[in-house]
C-alpha cells in the first residue's frame, strides 16, 4: 500500500488459530464506537474468508485486507444505528449518475470523501479528496468555497451530516451525492 | 453409537471407517459457507449440516436443534480449533457425546487408507492407497521383497512406513503423467528410498530434475518373480499419459479412464489438440486390450465409486458398458463433452503443475493450501 491506513483501534490476533481471531474481533467491536474502524492483525490464513462472512452476517462493514509479510491486516468498520435513521436532510443533492456526467464533461469541481481513511484507501472515486467526517470541523478550511463541492460517503448519510456542517460554516456550493459509493458505478481507484 | 461420553477426538482414520462401513454419522461442519460449498466430507451414510462457528459464538442452540437423537455427532472445521470450541459447547449444552475431527479438513485431505486390491500369479500383491478426502489413488505393487509405487501423493512417509512393515524395498517410483490436481510425492519418495523415478518424457516438459523416461516397450520387473509392468502410451489427459499393465491383469489408467467418467484434456491448456488423442486411447487403444483387465484409476470423483473396503476398481469390459465417457459414439458429441461445460478446474492447478516440474518449491504449508478442495480431473465431476 502506498499510504498507511488509519484505524481507530488495532487488535493483535497474531499467532492465534481459529476460532480466536473472530472471537476477539467480536469482543473488540462490541466496545468500539459506531463508525470507527478496527484493524485486526492475524496470521491465520483462514481468517480472511471467515471475517468476510462474519461481517456479512452481522452487518458490520468489511473494508478489505492488506498483507504485510506473514501478517494479514483486516479492516472492519462498525455499523452504527444512525446510518439507517432518517433525519432532517440537507436539501441540495445530486445522484451518483448525474455526478458521473459532470465528471465526464470535465467540469471543475471538488469531490469530498468523508468516509474513514481505510474505506477511502480501498475504494474511491478518482481524485476525490479525503477528509473524514470527524476531522471536517478542523479541516474545512482546506476546501475552496468558490468551487462546486460534491460530498460522498458510503450511503449518503455521513455526507448528509458533512453538507449541513459545511453549510453552517458558510459554504454555498455544496451538494450531497446520493446514494454514496453504494450508488457509484463509475471508475474507482485504490491505494493498491 | 459410540459408548464414550463427553468430548471425544476422532481421527481421520476413524472417520474413514465410518465412510467405508457405511456407518451412520451426523456431521456439523463449522467452516464458512464458501469453504463448505467447495468441498466437504462425503459418504452414503453421512448427513452433514453447515453452520459457521462464528454464528455460534453467542450460543449453540441453532446447532443443538439440528442434532439427531440417535446418531453419533462429529464437528468438523478447517484445522481443528473451531470444531473443538463448538463441540465443547455442545457438551456443555447437554449433548452427551460429541466428537471433533482431529486435525480438521487438513488431516482429512491428507489421510491415506491402504486397501489390498488383488494378488499376482506369482504371489505378489497390489495395494491401492485411497486418499479419501481428496479422491487421489496411489498404488504399491509388492513382490519378492521389492516394491514399485505408482502415482505417489506427497505424504511419502505413508509409503515408506508401509514398505517397512511389509519388509520390502521400494525399487521404482512411477508417475503415469504430470499431475495437475495434487502435488506428486514421486520424486521425493525416490530420493528418500534410493529408487529410480520414472516419468513420461512428453509430460516432463520443463522439468528441472533427472528422471528415467517411462516408455512403451520398456518393461519393468519387481521382485525375483517376474511381474511385468508394461507401460502403454495412452495420451489424452496429457500428451505423455502412460498406462501401466501389471501382470497382464491390472490396468493402471492414470487420469485417462475412471470408473464413472473419463479424463479431461484441458488442464495443460491443450484441450483442442488432445481431444483426438483421448478419443483414440479410449475408443481404439484400450479396446484392443482384454475385457477381463481390472481398471485401477488414479482418481475417483464420487464417493459411490468406492467399492468393498474402499477399493476403487472395475472390469474394463464393464466400463465399456456402463461408463458414460466410453459410450459416446458420435465424434463431434465426444469433442463437445470433453471440451465444453467442463467442471471448474482444480484449485491452483497451474502452480501444482509447476511444482511437479520442480519450477516452484512451496513449503509444506503452501503445498497444503494449493491442494485444498476436490480433484476435479474427470469430465463428469461437478
Amino acid at each position: 500500500m502506498a499510504s498507511q491506513i488509519h484505524a481507530n483501534q488495532i487488535l493483535d490476533c497474531k499467532g492465534l488459530a481459529c476460532p480466536m481471531p473472530i472471537v476477539k474481533t467480536k469482543k473488540a467491536i462490541q466496545v468500539l464506537e459506531a463508525g470507527h474502524v478496527l484493524e485486526v492483525q492475524a496470521t491465520d490464513k483462514g481468517s480472511t474468508a471467515d471475517i468476510q462472512s462474519w461481517a456479512k452476517n452481522t452487518g458490520h462493514q468489511y473494508l478489505g485486507t492488506v498483507q504485510e509479510g506473514d501478517v494479514l491486516k483486516h479492516y472492519l468498520r462498525k455499523a452504527g444505528p444512525h446510518e439507517a435513521k432518517e433525519e432532517a436532510r440537507y436539501p441540495h443533492t445530486i445522484t451518483a449518475g448525474e455526478l458521473m456526467n459532470k465528471l465526464e464533461k470535465g467540469e471543475r469541481m471538488t469531490i469530498l470523501d468523508v468516509r474513514e481513511p481505510a474505506e477511502y484507501a480501498f475504494h474511491r472515486i478518482p481524485e476525490a479528496k479525503s477528509i473524514p467526517l470527524g476531522e471536517l470541523e478542523d479541516r474545512a478550511g482546506e476546501l475552496d468555497p468558490a468551487e462546486e463541492i460534491y460530498v460522498v460517503c458510503r450511503t449518503g448519510n455521513r455526507s448528509d451530516l458533512a453538507c449541513r456542517q459545511l453549510a453552517g460554516k458558510g459554504y454555498r456550493n455544496v451538494k450531497n451525492v446520493l446514494a454514496g459509493m453504494a450508488g457509484w458505478t463509475g471508475p474507482t481507484e485504490s491505494d493498491e | 453409537m459410540s459408548t464414550k461420553k463427553g468430548l471425544q477426538a476422532m481421527t481421520a482414520k476413524q472417520l474413514t471407517q465410518y465412510v467405508l462401513n457405511k456407518q451412520e454419522l451426523f456431521i456439523l461442519d463449522v467452516r464458512n459457507e464458501s469453504d463448505f460449498q467447495d468441498w466437504k466430507v462425503e459418504g452414503e451414510s453421512i448427513r452433514i449440516v453447515n453452520i459457521p462457528y462464528f454464528d455460534l459464538l453467542d450460543g449453540v442452540d441453532a446447532a443443538m436443534e439440528q442434532l439427531p437423537a440417535d446418531q453419533d455427532v462429529l464437528v468438523v472445521c478447517a484445522k481443528e480449533g473451531s470444531s473443538k470450541f463448538v463441540a465443547e459447547q455442545l457438551v456443555e449444552a447437554g449433548r452427551e457425546t460429541v466428537s471433533y475431527l482431529e486435525g480438521g479438513m487438513k488431516a482429512w485431505s491428507e489421510h491415506l487408507e491402504p486397501v489390498e486390491v488383488g494378488r499376482m500369479k506369482d504371489g505378489g500383491v497390489i495395494y491401492q492407497f485411497v486418499r479419501i478426502g481428496k479422491g487421489c489413488l496411489s498404488y504399491m505393487i509388492v513382490s519378492g521383497g521389492e516394491a514399485v509405487v505408482v502415482d505417489a501423493v506427497r505424504m511419502v512417509d505413508v509409503f515408506e512406513d508401509f514398505a517397512r512393515d511389509k519388509g520390502v524395498r521400494i525399487k521404482h517410483v512411477l508417475d503415469t503423467h504430470l499431475h495437475a490436481d495434487h502435488i506428486s510425492g514421486g520424486r521425493k519418495l525416490a530420493e528418500r528410498t534410493g529408487a529410480v523415478y520414472w516419468l513420461p518424457e512428453k509430460d516432463a516438459g520443463e522439468v528441472v530434475y533427472a528422471y528415467q523416461k517411462l516408455e512403451e516397450g520398456h518393461d519393468l520387473t519387481v521382485g525375483k518373480t517376474t511381474i511385468r509392468i508394461q507401460p502403454l502410451h495412452s495420451p489424452g489427459h496429457t500428451s505423455g499419459s502412460t498406462s501401466i499393465l501389471v501382470d497382464d491383469r491390472y490396468l493402471l489408467t492414470g487420469d485417462i479412464l475412471f470408473i464413472e467418467s473419463i479424463g479431461r484434456p484441458d488442464l495443460a491448456g491443450m484441450a483442442e489438440d488432445w481431444v483426438g488423442d483421448l478419443r483414440h486411447t479410449l475408443y481404439a487403444r484400450y479396446k484392443e486390450l482384454s475385457e477381463e483387465l481390472i481398471v485401477l484409476p488414479a482418481h475417483f470423483g464420487k464417493i459411490t465409486e468406492l467399492g468393498e473396503r474402499g477399493k476403487v476398481a472395475a472390469r474394463l469390459g464393464d466400463l465399456y458398458r456402463f461408463n458414460p465417457g466410453l459410450n459416446i459414439q458420435d465424434e463431434a458429441e465426444f469433442r463437445t463433452t470433453v471440451t465444453e461445460h467442463l467442471p471448474q478446474q482444480p484449485n491452483a492447478y497451474q502452480e501444482i503443475r509447476q511444482t511437479n516440474m520442480g519450477l516452484l518449491t512451496p513449503d509444506e504449508e503452501e503445498q497444503r493450501e494449493m491442494e485444498i478442495g476436490p480433484n476435479r480431473c474427470a469430465v463428469h465431476d461437478k
